[in-house]
């Protein structure tokens, strides 16, 4: 679209004032843009520069392979891969609860409920999201393991099941609220226009909608995992922190999250324990970071997609 | 609108102190809020931080609410975390004392030196660990051999010490505890030194916390200090004695010893009138008020 003439002019005569107040805007967002970048590459030098120590003594090979974890022996046995795959478990039941739900509640808020609904139905996911997950870890205790126990005929209820549900139902407001935008964001001209195919609602919602607003709910995903593989003080209470290989997710799991917070305070600075929790974080910022990563790559590849 | 925010903060916050006063038992600061009375001549003066033994945390409590009230010109502050955590406060210099439950290990001592500090040990009071399991249980005793076995997970079903045909469930302290440290010094690595726990044994992060599923776990058995035995688990004697602030006194009962404090180099002035005070008579009738053992 081009602009009309008068308004055209009117912009070039701006005042010299409001072109140095834009230029300092300018300036601004550049440098908070590239201070975002120089923090989150000085936490990676951090956490390297403290891991060093492991690296040197441990060895990477042995700790990403080993599958024994006892830091306080002597000497300590450092195999973080239970720890892995105990946070990947977790991981990927709460993604199993989170996703489903949280777009289900989105495409309803969005695409079908009335405006009071949708306002109450706000104000409780900001509720939901506000509590702070030692709540929903106590909750887990008093409610999810002994349910766990019972349902599945298991010897304790303490297990990757029971952490990841909690962890899902954290996660919830997050996938709902930035898959809602992604829906709202939708132009209502797609629908007018499925509809006066003589689509009905519901048909619209899934061949029309849905596919439209894809990313942004990818999007949401991708912020939901980030969410789960982060959470430590409900996954600490309800895992029951038994560092083995888990064969199901109806076994104890340790997770890397888990195992830093339980672990961090009694270690002393600059000692190998101290620099082994580092690299577990080293582990943990690059598997979000692949994660991330890939998933702006697919972002990108299906906007392109899109724009054709 | 407005009112629907207002409401679900204040019930956020409402939730939220509830939560913090639960976790009080596990790592909370003592809030010290006592003002010396006015024409009181104060005598002691100054701020004393103590972390450590989540074991000592309930007697810690109370010892350091006893002497602020006998010294309102003092402040304590108690926090929890483990042993491990209180040696690692005092080898970092965050805490003045550390409170530990069990002997400090020769790596610390040499990691302390490294950092310039020199920890010094005093005993304060004695401990058992109990050997606890379900009501619901019927296995009543087990020798310390057994006990071993089990938390080595080379015994793993009930059936083979005496129970039901039920798989056991292992509950022990995590690292940065000192009961973990002494269990596994005294029990699982008793014969051989580089024994480890069984990897499929669940780690909580406090005696209260491995109280309460044994509690509610049938299957469960978990030890815990002295002081956290309550009605809902049953004790296990462990060759023939049953855990018991008697038994830990006269030295019948295998798995007891001493709890500690440590402190960088000879204590001082008001850190000295404070251990002082818990060595003498209103400091170890606190440690029998809370169910632990009072030095001979």
């Amino acid at each position: 679209m081009t602009t009309p003439p008068s308004i055209s002019g009117r912009r070039l005569g701006r005042t010299t004032s409001r072109r140095a107040a834009e230029a300092v805007v300018r300036g601004l967002i550049y440098f908070c843009g590239w201070l975002a970048i120089i923090i989150l590459a000085a936490i990676a030098g951090f956490l390297l520069w403290n891991a060093l120590r492991a690296i040197n003594e441990a060895g990477v090979g042995s700790m990403l392979s080993g599958t024994a974890w006892y830091p306080t022996s002597s000497p300590g046995k450092f195999g973080m891969l239970p720890l892995i795959i105990g946070s990947l478990f977790v991981t990927g039941v709460a993604l199993l609860v989170c996703v489903p739900v949280g777009v289900g509640a989105a495409l309803y808020i969005s695409e079908f409920s009335d405006r009071r609904v949708k306002e109450v139905m706000k104000t409780i996911i900001e509720f939901m999201a506000a509590v702070p997950s030692v709540v929903y870890g106590l909750i887990g205790v008093a409610v999810l393991i002994p349910l766990v126990k019972s349902v599945f005929v298991l010897d304790s209820g303490m297990t990757a099941l029971t952490g990841g549900i909690v962890l899902g139902v954290m996660s919830i407001p997050t996938v709902i609220s930035i898959s809602e935008d992604a829906l709202h964001a939708v132009p209502s001209d797609l629908r007018r226009g499925s509809a006066a195919l003589g689509n009905t609602r519901w048909q619209t919602t899934y061949k029309v909608t849905l596919p439209a607003a894809g990313s942004g709910i990818f999007a949401a995903t991708m912020l939901g995992l980030g969410r789960a593989i982060g959470e430590t003080m409900a996954v600490l209470m309800l895992t029951g922190n038994a560092a083995i290989m888990p064969g199901s997710p109806l076994e104890s799991v340790r997770t890397m999250t888990g195992t830093i917070a339980a672990e961090m305070g009694e270690v002393v600075q600059g000692g190998l324990h101290y620099s082994v929790l580092f690299a577990v974080g080293l582990v943990l910022f690059i598997i979000t970071f692949t994660i991330n990563l890939a998933a702006d790559m697919v972002l990108e590849r299906q906007r392109k997609r899109w724009r054709r | 609108m407005n009112l629907k925010k207002y409401l679900a903060s204040g019930l956020a916050i409402a939730m939220l102190a509830g939560t913090v006063a639960l976790a009080g038992c596990t790592a909370e600061e003592e809030p010290t809020t006592e003002e010396p009375a006015a024409g009181e001549t104060v005598e002691l003066e100054g701020s004393i931080t103590v972390q450590g033994s989540d074991t000592l945390l309930n007697v810690a409590t109370a010892w350091s609410d006893g002497f602020m009230d006998a010294n309102p010109g003092v402040d304590i502050s108690v926090q929890g975390g483990g042993s491990g955590t209180g040696i690692a406060a005092l080898i970092n210099g965050t805490a003045e004392f550390a409170n530990a439950s069990r002997g400090i290990k020769d790596e610390e001592i040499t990691e302390a030196e490294a950092n310039g500090v020199d920890p010094v040990e005093h005993k304060v009071a004695i401990d058992g660990i109990a050997v606890v399991v379900n009501p619901a249980n019927d296995v009543e005793e087990l020798t310390l051999e057994q006990l071993g076995q089990i938390f080595r997970g080379e015994i793993t079903n009930w059936k083979d010490v005496g129970g039901a045909d039920k798989q056991i469930v292992l509950l022990s302290r995590d690292s940065s505890s000192g009961t973990y440290e002494y269990f596994k010094e005294e029990v699982v690595a008793a014969e051989d030194e580089n024994a480890e726990y069984a990897a499929s044994a669940k780690l909580l992060p406090s005696n209260q916390a491995i109280a309460d599923e044994v509690a509610a776990n049938e299957a469960g058995i978990g030890y815990i200090g002295l002081g956290y035995l309550t009605d809902d688990v049953s004790v296990v004697a462990i060759d023939g004695v049953k855990a018991s602030i008697e038994t830990a006194t006269d030295g019948s009962y295998p798995i007891s010893r001493y709890l500690y404090m440590y402190s960088n180099g000879e204590v001082d002035g008001v850190m000295q009138a404070y251990l002082d005070w818990i060595l003498g008579a209103e400091g170890q009738q606190l440690v029998e008020d809370e169910g632990f053992v009072p030095l001979p």
